[in-house]
């Protein structure tokens, strides 16, 4: 038996760093990363309330966002391969074309 | 306690330990070993609540797929050393929201929940076949959805990343 709320605790502390990471990083690979924490925060709730309700569905969701974590890192790397082979850089503050 | 929740702390400090050291450390090949020691965990965690279909796609597809490529990227690219070149100059805001978020969160967990009688994940153990009925059931359209959203990433990603001949 798992109480519920140490694993959401677990979840937040997951999420905030990747809040962290995202914000204070400027390597574009570290910030996708950082994305990855926050993914995986989501992914812990989804399979932790499943668990307490005796519901299969939250875990069916947590697979499908699995899915979409894996499209996205690699549409995510392509961009920044692409961004690298124009700008030499991947650093995201550096990128600031479409900045008004 | 019981003994499912020693070794869900155990596994919970070794996760956010590596999870703070991934978004602190100043050499970005580190900060992918340390994203596989944080997956792990998750999926540790994963069998600890008896999820184990669940668990093993975790390590699967995150530890053995996604910080593959992460690590791809990181070769193709300039990877400096050093915190400077790493992180902004917005490191100290940067933290102060992240211990907004944090706070606020744990704020709302402990307004939900009373740790006296508070609702417990029991372990029985969800079959692997339990999760393809309720898939191939209910969900059978956003999986097929999903699976076209994986197709057009491998075609958008195969795009993007091409050579430009001209």
């Amino acid at each position: 038996m798992i109480r519920i709320p140490f694993v959401l605790l677990f979840s937040a502390a997951l999420f905030s760093t990747g809040v962290y990471g995202v914000l204070a990083r400027r390597n574009a690979v570290l910030v996708l990363m950082s994305i990855e924490l926050m993914l995986n925060a989501v992914n812990v709730n989804l399979v932790a309330f499943a668990q307490g309700m005796q519901d299969v569905v939250g875990q069916v969701f947590a697979l499908f966002v699995i899915a979409v974590a894996a499209a996205e890192v690699g549409i995510g790397l392509a961009i920044v391969i692409l961004i690298y082979r124009n700008r030499e850089t991947i650093n995201v503050d550096e990128v600031n074309l479409l900045k008004w | 306690m019981s003994a499912q929740e020693y070794a869900f702390a155990v596994l919970a400090l070794v996760g956010t330990a590596a999870a703070f050291r991934l978004v602190t450390t100043k050499n970005v090949v580190h900060g992918a070993l340390y994203l596989v020691v944080t997956l792990a965990s998750v999926g540790a965690v994963y069998l600890v609540l008896a999820a184990e279909f669940v668990g093993w796609v975790q390590i699967l597809i995150y530890v053995g797929a996604i910080v593959i490529l992460l690590l791809f990227g990181l070769m193709l690219t300039k990877a400096p050393i050093g915190r400077e070149t790493l992180d902004n100059q917005q490191r100290g805001l940067a933290a102060l929201v992240a211990l907004g978020v944090l706070a606020g969160l744990v704020f709302l967990i402990h307004g939900a929940f009373r740790l006296a009688d508070a609702p417990t994940a029991t372990i029985r153990p969800v079959s692997t076949g339990e999760i393809g009925e309720s898939i191939f059931g209910g969900f059978v359209l956003p999986f097929e959805a999903i699976s076209f959203l994986l197709l057009a990433a491998l075609i958008g990603a195969v795009v993007l990343a091409r050579k430009d001949e001209s």
